[in-house]
């Protein structure tokens, strides 16, 4: 058999791949379980106000935010639109995509350039790396041009949108969109030898319901012309801009949100696959109003001639009865299993006692109510988390209604099984604690409730718990997985020891780590080769479940192999990174100190020298001094305050949050529940070398960064901003310490309630009050008591973005990651003494929502990372503070460069 | 050129290995790349090694010779700095000296190729005319302070790689290999290139392609996955695409994998000798990388392997040595673009 005729067979046995597969930084695989990709639309000049006007203005920094916040919210592709005649369209598309590509986390997903000039695509399409979408190209100027920028688009890498649109114009019938589209695909397959799987087609998303009956068929013919497509053009995709539809109903977000799903339902069920949408635009298909969706379907699919008429009409009723909660109670009517799980969807309390008896006397014994009607709701509540379509302070909620419903359940439970020794069927126990020296625990409380939502058993243990108690506790309750928890640095070290500890005792239960600072880098080198049982590093609550039932399933096996391998290339990345990142020594580092010329200086003299104390600080004065974004970033809400609020996925749920956090405030604040209290000081200091230290002697040591740095960059020490003693100048060191204080008593009162939700609002809010309280005695010391700020007049927002003079870096954090210069400075602050607030052995500050750090003044002085520090420094540092070096490369583990 | 096809479904490839370190063992000199044309040329030459091709082919023919001899069916021209970007440095940036380095790069190797064959019928030998990355990026600014900026355009890129894929062609070259790519907009202006002057030979040349992951990172120096650089330059009909440079064979098998299950072309691998030393010299064995690499064709991931930094014709020896024992990875998917009957 000859060559050629072998190489036939072959093919014919394979089968044709048309899979469309695009790229940014990281690939996009549209498959058939990918469903409907979803195209980021707010970079478009042409389609959003905001944008258009920042780009005109050149304001690209806040641009590019425009464009993380869609990647945030979930768009797979961005389309980007530069069409706009004030402005050079092509500069325009060239910088905006040059600036996209120095963002990684945008430059993720794949670009889509939108422009309906050719000159403009190809600039675009010069900038991209990764195989983009071009929007779009079509027979309206004829062949030629079509045939060559088709030809261009394939060499560029790109896949296509043709619009169904010919020298006639664009095509408004069924025929014409078929006819159109089957000519394009011919030209581009047969003529440009385009991949068939990389075109897709625009068949056109025209307004219905506009009172012009040869409107009418419009959604029919789209539809139709889908289907022909996805039947008859092999390979090709179909795409729209949906919102077009519902042009006729500006104003009226119920009926247009309705259009648009049922628009995409019968859109995807005809096979459309990706479409330019505002997510926030959209009502659940399931949960649009019966007659609103009958009406709505009569005028999609044109069934009945007044079909507009009568949407029109409805449609004023909808209007004019807004959101109304008509029916609120609706879900009481059905049957009891019905409203239970409703009521956990939906986090609802208030009947939960009731619709839980109901249930009881309904069923054979209590654990069937369990297992039953609450399992089921509890899925239906992990399969729309799992899904993204629920949100973490929703699972929250809905786990209290659960927790409700089992206290209730609980004196029945005990009852019965005293009666018939039945035991309980939980998917497994795991054992969660906060390690040693470490208070930090709403991140940990989150996993517990998660989990607990899951069906597992959780023996929760509470924070600062030691290695010995954990284990103990493991063994005595025969947990099946440990899971330890910390926030702050020296946490790692303590989990490192926990895993020792469980080699020494042979145990085989798998430890799973989690927590702020922990990392699957640090985890895979540090804690994992320590013991021999499973170690796996979870990112966060979602995960937790996952691997949870992996580890006590059938996919055990596979998971930890995963698992060992992938840890076992950490290790060896690690190993080779380590060894090749440039550093300079520290004599080197030194040398290319802050050059400031002190010589035209002069420190500011402060107000008062001294410590001040300020123990009753008005929490109403300090609500809007609040940071709210990390507050949604707790809830694994991401997005900045107030901006996330339009965010189309999570806007909804974090107002609602929003709204609930301020109105526990509102009742902290009435009934004074919380106590806010600061201490500050501000003694006279000069540098000295590496140090600063005060007139009364006492030294701090700080470090500096050892990185090799560009021309012109200083190695930064915060010493560098302290005027030194041989400039003759007197300069100042601030220091404080503030704390919230009350926010455990009242979060244990909520958990005595079984309300995990609100314990764990409160303990996010007092972090926030601790935040804002920082804050706002910086601005103090800034304006009066340093006083070298009287002049400034900043709002919130420039606090947050840190734009007054002088900085306020907190021991344990980036620029001075040395936990055990906290006690030197708790010592002068007499924090102890005149707030209350105590330092745990890891260096962690009680109450958990405290704050403290040191105020520099110099207007250069700005916040920094440290990064690694080598053997040189550190032993310089040893002598500076006369400890011994192992002690000093504990404290400093996670910094050391080897 | 059905013949690389017939051999590939036979058995895995061989291409050569290093051609600098070999360069290095002869201790050259400025005159080394200096000849009558070059005897007043203002800035310093050595270490433009691509010149040697012109000033000494003597040494450039007897390394591609001993990769042959070594088992190689196919050597990469001596061009990796071949364009009118990377020669700017030693002041050769004229179309003149670009086109005579990549000529008579091609039609030495092709000399030395030939030699072969006429020997060996039964193994004919192939030269690839090799495409390096420049010295600039096209996606990524050199500038910290201007991420906007960027010190080479598209088409500057895309004019410069023309210019060398002609003279690659015209001196005789099989296949061309545009290789070490960290920044795949400069791959995708070289595949532009390549497209380019083929449509206008009206000839269909072999195709390979081959990036660098830099680092454990996992990631091409622009930031793409493994399996996204795939993607980006998967429009072009290739003969093979792979990984080359940057780490040694075990580092890079992970990024082998991702190719060999997605990749609709043949897959190449021709990585270093293992991680550089401090004193940045490639010391693995034959032996050693003999054992890593042996670790793909185990897995069946390969069609085409040679070396890349720090490997010899000792290396090339012992890794075609290997892969007798193994069968090459099979194509599972055809895609409407891969392999084309032309080939």
């Amino acid at each position: 058999m000859s060559e050629k005729a072998k190489s036939a067979i072959d093919r014919r046995q394979l089968t044709v791949d048309y899979t469309l597969k695009l790229s940014g930084l990281e690939p996009l695989v549209v498959t058939r379980e990918t469903n409907f990709v979803n195209v980021g639309e707010r970079t478009n000049v042409t389609g959003s106000a905001r944008f258009k006007r920042l780009i005109l203005e050149e304001q690209y920094d806040t641009a590019l935010e425009v464009a993380l916040d869609q990647v945030r919210s979930g768009a797979q592709i961005l389309d980007v639109n530069m069409d706009e005649g004030m402005l050079d369209g092509k500069a325009a598309m060239v910088k905006f995509l040059h600036l996209i590509a120095s963002e990684p986390e945008i430059a993720r997903i794949p670009i889509m350039i939108d422009s309906s000039k050719w000159e403009i695509i190809e600039a675009g399409l010069q900038c991209i790396q990764g195989k983009g979408v071009v929007n779009s190209i079509s027979l309206k100027e004829g062949e030629e041009p079509f045939l060559y920028q088709a030809n261009k688009v394939r060499q560029y890498g790109a896949a296509v949108v043709v619009m169904a649109f010919d020298e006639d114009g664009q095509a408004d019938t069924y025929e014409r969109r078929i006819s159109i589209c089957k000519r394009s695909y011919d030209l581009l397959v047969k003529q440009v030898g385009f991949n068939p799987g990389d075109i897709i087609f625009d068949p056109n998303i025209f307004p219905v319901a506009t009172g012009i009956s040869d409107h009418d068929n419009y959604a029919v013919d789209f539809f139709k012309a889908t289907k022909w497509i996805k039947e008859n053009l092999p390979g090709a995709k179909v795409s729209g801009g949906v919102s077009n539809v519902s042009f006729s109903f500006r104003g009226n977000n119920a009926v247009r949100e309705a259009m648009h799903s049922a628009f995409l339902y019968h859109g995807i069920q005809s096979g459309m696959d990706m479409g330019i949408v505002n997510a926030g635009m959209i009502e659940v298909y399931d949960e649009i109003p019966k007659d609103l969706l009958e009406h709505v379907e009569d005028v999609l699919l044109n069934r009945r001639s007044d079909a507009t008429e009568r949407l029109l009409a409805l449609a004023e009723n909808v209007k004019s009865k807004g959101k109304v909660k008509v029916e609120d109670n609706e879900w009481r009517k059905g049957t009891v299993e019905e409203r239970l799980r409703h009521a956990l969807v939906k986090g609802i309390v208030d009947h939960i006692e009731d619709d839980t008896e109901e249930a009881r006397q309904q069923y054979d014994k209590p654990l069937h109510v369990i297992e039953g009607p609450l399992m089921d709701g509890m899925n239906v509540v992990g399969d729309l988390f799992g899904s993204g379509k629920m949100f973490l302070p929703q699972v929250v909620k809905s786990a209290r209604v659960m927790k409700k419903s089992v206290a209730y359940l609980i004196p029945f439970l005990e009852e019965e099984k005293r009666r018939s020794g039945d035991t309980k069927s939980s998917k497994g126990k795991i054992l969660l604690a906060t390690v040693k020296g470490d208070v930090h625990d709403i991140g940990k409380n989150i996993v517990g409730v998660v989990l607990a939502c899951n069906n597992y058993d959780i023996v929760d243990l509470g924070v600062m718990v030691p290695a010995e108690k954990i284990l103990e506790e493991a063994e005595k309750e025969k947990a099946d997985i440990i899971g330890l928890s910390g926030l702050i640095t020296p946490s790692l070290d303590e989990m490192v020891h926990v895993a020792e500890e469980m080699q020494r005792r042979e145990l085989k239960t798998p430890l799973l780590i989690g927590g702020a600072t922990t990392s699957r880098v640090h985890t895979a080198v540090k804690i994992a080769p320590k013991y021999e049982g499973p170690v796996i590093h979870v990112l966060d609550a979602s995960k937790s479940v996952g691997v949870s039932s992996d580890l006590l399933g059938t996919r055990k096996d596979a998971l930890l192999s995963r698992i060992t391998e992938e840890y076992i290339e950490l290790r060896d990345n690690h190993q080779n990174r380590r060894s090749e990142k440039a550093h300079v020594s520290l004599a080197l580092a030194k040398s290319n100190k802050v050059k400031i010329d002190w010589a035209k200086y002069t420190p500011p003299a402060p107000q008062m020298t001294g410590v001040e104390v300020f123990d009753k600080v008005s929490l109403s004065e300090l609500r809007d001094y609040i940071d709210w974004t990390p507050f949604f970033s707790t809830w694994m809400l991401k997005g900045k305050y107030p901006r996330i609020f339009e965010n189309p996925t999570i806007g909804a749920e974090a107002k609602k949050l929003y709204d609930e956090a301020n109105a526990m405030i509102d009742k902290m604040i009435a009934q004074n529940m919380l106590q806010a209290k600061a201490v500050v000081g501000i003694w006279p200091a000069n540098a000295d070398g590496e140090d600063v230290v005060l007139a009364d002697g006492t030294k701090f040591c700080f470090l500096r960064q050892q990185g090799k740095k560009g021309s012109g960059l200083p190695n930064l020490n915060l010493s560098d901003f302290v005027a030194p003693a041989d400039s003759g100048k007197q300069d100042h060191l601030g220091g404080f310490a503030v704390s919230v204080f009350g926010a455990q008593e009242l979060a244990r009162k909520f958990e005595e309630e079984h309300d995990d939700y609100n314990s764990i609002l409160v303990k996010a809010i007092a972090d926030r009050f601790a935040e804002a309280l920082a804050e706002m005695m910086h601005e103090k010391v800034r304006k009066e008591l340093w006083g070298y700020a009287n002049e400034e007049t900043l709002g919130n927002d420039d606090l947050i973005k840190e734009k007054y003079r002088g900085i306020r870096p907190a021991p344990g954090y980036p620029a001075c990651p040395d936990h055990t210069e906290k006690p030197i400075l708790f010592n002068l602050l007499q924090a102890k003494e005149h707030i209350g607030v105590e330092l745990t052995e890891s260096m962690a500050m009680y109450p958990a929502s405290s704050v403290s750090g040191f105020y520099f003044s110099h207007p250069e002085s700005k916040y920094f990372g440290l990064g690694k520090v080598y053997k040189d420094q550190i032993e310089d540092y040893a002598k500076r503070k006369q400890l011994d070096i192992k002690s000093i490369e504990k404290w400093l583990a996670p910094n050391l460069g080897y | 050129m059905s013949k690389l096809l017939e051999i590939a479904r036979e058995r895995v490839l061989i291409l050569d290995g290093a051609m600098g370190t070999m360069i290095q063992r002869h201790k050259l000199t400025e005159e080394d790349f200096r000849n009558d044309e070059l005897k007043d040329h203002e800035s310093p030459l050595k270490g433009n090694n691509d010149l040697l091709s012109i000033t000494r082919p003597d040494i450039i023919k007897e390394i591609h010779a001993e990769y042959f001899a070594a088992g190689a069916d196919i050597v990469e021209t001596n061009t990796f700095s071949g364009t009118t970007i990377a020669q700017a440095d030693y002041g050769l940036n004229t179309e003149y000296w670009v086109y005579k380095i990549n000529f008579d790069s091609a039609k030495i190797a092709k000399e030395v190729a030939d030699e072969f064959t006429a020997k060996e019928p039964d193994k004919p030998r192939f030269v690839a005319g090799s495409i390096g990355p420049t010295n600039r990026t096209a996606s990524l600014s050199p500038d910290v302070n201007d991420p906007g900026f960027r010190a080479v355009t598209f088409e500057q890129l895309k004019d410069a790689y023309r210019l060398q894929v002609r003279a690659l062609l015209d001196g005789g070259s099989d296949i061309l290999l545009v290789e070490t790519v960290f920044d795949t907009l400069n791959a995708k202006a070289a595949l532009m290139a390549v497209d380019e002057e083929c449509a206008e030979r009206g000839v269909n040349v072999p195709i390979m392609v081959s990036g660098t992951i830099t680092d454990a990172s996992g990631r091409t120096l622009s930031g793409q996955t493994t399996e996204a650089f795939l993607i980006s330059i998967s429009h072009m009909p290739l003969l093979s695409v792979g990984l080359n440079c940057a780490l040694g064979a075990s580092q890079l098998r992970p990024y082998l994998q991702t190719l060999s299950e997605k990749a609709n072309f043949l897959v190449s691998a021709h990585p270093n000798a293992g991680l550089p030393n401090e004193f940045g010299e490639y010391d693995q064995t034959p032996e050693q990388m003999g054992d890593e690499v042996e670790e793909y064709l185990k897995q069946n991931y390969i069609n085409i392997l040679g070396g890349c930094c720090g490997t010899t014709p000792e290396h090339i020896k012992e890794i075609a040595e290997r892969t007798r024992r193994y069968a090459p990875r099979q194509l599972l998917v055809d895609s409407p673009q891969s392999i084309d009957e032309n080939f």
